[in-house]
């Protein structure tokens, strides 16, 4: 087991949900909230998942933690242990794994019961896995507390009396009780003030250091992406477009939707200001996705081959690591 | 004053009860929008910025009041002091959406779920003009066209809920824009969507400024927005106005620590991962239990006994002025 080596491999992952209409709930299509994604996450990276809202991120974290059920493809996750295809084990199989993944959602209120004391939120994991006392369930809280620069005594106040950013570093602290190898941060950022998201985007940082952590890092947010993360794959309608270097999406783009999404955002810097290349119209509806490239309705560079032929994800040279993008119009992809 | 000025706030004081405590939301708020300009207020959230826009559309919640200061609308008939309209009276009506418009984070604060989006634009030009039955449908066709909303005669005609969030968006500023108002304020107009639809909004707002001169008060929270649509900007924190000026000066020149330590927090897209981001310490203080004197106090570097008293607003140039006591030591460090 080395660093770099993938914690997790997926293959051909597709997660679809029925939509059923009528009274009699008939099955009349389905949304392909993740279509086909194969992708590696490394031992000890940051690897960061953009694209529009609706584009399938949280279903793919959470087909990454098999909280949803792909319905088609395979997760394989490496360890000490050696390989196991999570996909294949039912709920009573999955329960030591569970342990090593863990999530982070952006409303903490969510998933912090309000009736209950931070320490009532906070031990269940631990009893959950095996800590027996509570003796020893409130000193682990209370470390939990404290690396997340939060004080002990914090343990027995309600989710409430809590500003945003506590409570985002409560969620962080959660996801850290029972000593995650991967933690899968769903927009867990985006509904902060900045001066605060930047607070928890050193504590995110930090804790990755201490304990060897994994990151998947969902976000709108491409500033923030490229700051943080070591890769980056960009999604458009359930499918990976482009997956690269995270320095490298920005300096070398290669996929024309990347490239319109970063010439979206609006820069601080009054010396970099891009032309925005604005799209037309919507994302189309993930239950009837264009043929061929998805993205051919809105692309500016589109060709006939694009309304037919879908194009698949290609290997291309690039001084930083791999990188790949599906589009046909890019030349000398590398050959397999 | 220069006659290109549309609205002037000088020295507003609003303050909000509860509970039978004040909350001094703005505590002496002085600006100016100009014709065919954008000015931009930013700061992170409770600062006062929607506050702001109420008062200035007279949409205060019931428990608060306008307790000093002047708002005065510089119409086509001469000056109008709005602080001093009943908020209700039918001149506070007439210039509420014929002469300045709003338009809000939530359109469906803006849209009635029950009427067709057609009807709404239609009752505002029937409120608001004297055109005719036939010429208001045409006209209501014409805005939806112009706001890149497809099909234009078919969503004429449909409900608020058969729109995106994004096409909800652009109807409201259909609406907003329906009797070509002279003042345009926007609350976070695009906070809850995705950046390809922000730009498709920003154009927008541009061109209106460009094509009709309208005077455009742009809230939001984003630092990459001002960089990209502002002229002037206003950075508020607590109630007050920190810095303000043209863009150029206060984002290449920042003076106020609260203005640098904000744009220190955030990570800028193309800047890579070597780029230093600092978070700004603690969190801003109970909006009941305000500190006495500069509001940023508790989190500022800088501070020095006389912080401890309410630091006037100063000139650093006669269009750019900040409210810090130690202002000549920064502005001079800026200036390098
Ligand atoms: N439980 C579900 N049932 C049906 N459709 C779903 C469900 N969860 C998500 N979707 C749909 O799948 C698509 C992807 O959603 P999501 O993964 O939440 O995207 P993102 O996180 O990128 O915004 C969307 O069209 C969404 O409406
Ligand atoms: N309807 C309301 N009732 C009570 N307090 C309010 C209300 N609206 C705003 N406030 C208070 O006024 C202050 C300024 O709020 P606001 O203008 O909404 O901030 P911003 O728009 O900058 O986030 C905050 O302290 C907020 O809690
Ligand atoms: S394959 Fe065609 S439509 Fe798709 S991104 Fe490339 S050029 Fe555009
Ligand atoms: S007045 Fe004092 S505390 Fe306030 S910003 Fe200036 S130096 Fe800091
Ligand atoms: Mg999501
Ligand atoms: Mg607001």
């Amino acid at each position: 087991m080395q660093p770099n080596d993938p914690i997790l491999k997926l293959r051909d992952v597709q997660v679809h949900f029925p939509v059923k209409t009528g009274v009699f709930k008939r099955v009349t299509g389905h949304v392909r909230a993740v279509d086909g994604v194969d992708l590696d996450v490394r031992r000890g990276e940051v690897l960061g998942l953009v694209g529009e809202s609706g584009c399938g991120k949280t279903t793919l974290g959470k087909a990454i933690l098999q909280l949803v059920r792909a319905t088609q493809g395979t997760v394989t996750y490496s360890g000490e242990d050696g390989e196991t295809e999570l996909t294949s084990l039912d709920d009573a199989g999955l329960f030591r794994f569970r342990k090593r993944l863990q999530i982070v959602f952006q409303d903490p209120h969510s998933s912090l019961n309000p009736a209950f004391t931070i320490f009532g939120s906070l031990e269940d994991p631990l009893r959950h896995y095996g800590v027996k006392t509570r003796e020893e369930r409130r000193k682990i809280v209370g470390d939990l507390l404290e690396a997340v620069n939060m004080r002990r005594e914090s343990m027995d106040r309600y989710p409430h009396e809590f500003s945003g950013g506590q409570r985002q570093r409560i969620g962080i602290a959660r996801a850290l009780s029972i000593e995650p190898e991967l933690i899968v941060c769903d927009e867990a950022v985006s509904a902060l003030d900045v001066s605060i998201q930047a607070q928890v985007l050193q504590l995110l940082m930090a804790l990755k250091r201490e304990k060897n952590l994994t990151y998947v890092f969902i976000t709108h947010d491409l500033s923030v992406t490229e700051y943080l993360c070591d890769r980056i794959a960009v999604m458009y309608l359930g499918k990976i477009v482009e997956l690269c270097d995270a320095e490298d999406l920005y300096a070398n783009t290669l996929h024309p939707y990347s490239e319109a999404l970063l010439s979206a955002i609006p820069v601080a810097d009054l010396d970099k200001k891009s032309r925005r290349i604005v799209l037309q119209g919507d994302v189309p509806s993930p239950v009837n996705p264009p043929s061929g490239c998805p993205f051919h309705p809105r692309c500016r560079y589109a060709v006939d081959r694009c309304k037919t032929e879908v194009p698949e994800l290609r290997r291309f040279k690039s001084a930083k690591g791999e990188h790949m993008a599906a589009c046909h119009l890019i030349d000398q992809p590398l050959a397999e | 004053m220069a006659n290109d000025v549309a609205l002037t706030v000088k020295a507003l004081k609003t303050y909000i009860y509860t509970n039978n405590r004040c909350n001094r939301a703005l505590d002496g708020v002085s600006f100016e929008i100009r014709q065919g300009k954008t000015l931009c207020i930013v700061g992170e959230s409770g600062c006062g910025k929607s506050v702001t826009a109420a008062s200035i559309m007279q949409l205060l919640p019931t428990l608060s009041r306008i307790e000093e200061g002047e708002i005065t609308y510089h119409g086509p008939d001469g000056p109008v002091r709005i602080d001093q309209l009943p908020r209700d009276g039918a001149k506070m009506r007439a210039i509420r959406g014929k002469e300045i418009a709003m338009i809000f984070q939530d359109p469906m604060t803006a849209l009635n779920p029950v009427y067709s989006i057609g009807f709404q634009i239609k009752e505002m030009l029937k409120y608001h003009t004297g055109l005719g039955r036939s010429d208001r449908h045409s006209k209501a066709i014409d805005l939806l066209r112009s706001m890149g909303i497809p099909l234009p005669k078919k969503r004429v005609n449909e409900y608020p809920h058969l729109y995106s969030g994004g096409m909800r968006q652009r109807a409201m500023i259909a609406i907003g824009m329906s009797c070509n108002p002279r003042i345009l304020i926007a609350d976070e107009p695009t906070t809850a969507l995705d950046v390809t639809i922000q730009a498709q909004i920003f154009e927008l707002m541009d061109t209106l400024k460009r094509d009709h001169g309208t005077a455009i008060m742009l809230i939001t929270h984003d630092m990459g927005v001002v960089a990209e649509l502002a002229d002037d900007v206003a950075v508020m924190y607590m109630g007050n106005i920190v810095e303000a000026g043209p863009v150029g000066k206060v984002l290449r020149n920042p003076v106020h620590p609260y203005t640098r330590a904000l744009l220190d927090s955030i990570p800028v897209l193309g800047r890579g991962k070597d780029q230093e981001i600092k978070a700004i310490p603690g969190q801003t203080p109970d909006p009941y239990n305000r500190p006495k004197g500069c509001q940023f106090a508790d989190r500022c570097a800088y501070r020095i006994g006389a912080c401890d008293q309410m630091p006037d607003e100063m000139q650093v140039a006669p269009d750019h002025r900040v409210t810090c006591w130690r202002y000549e030591e920064f502005a001079a460090d800026a200036a390098e």
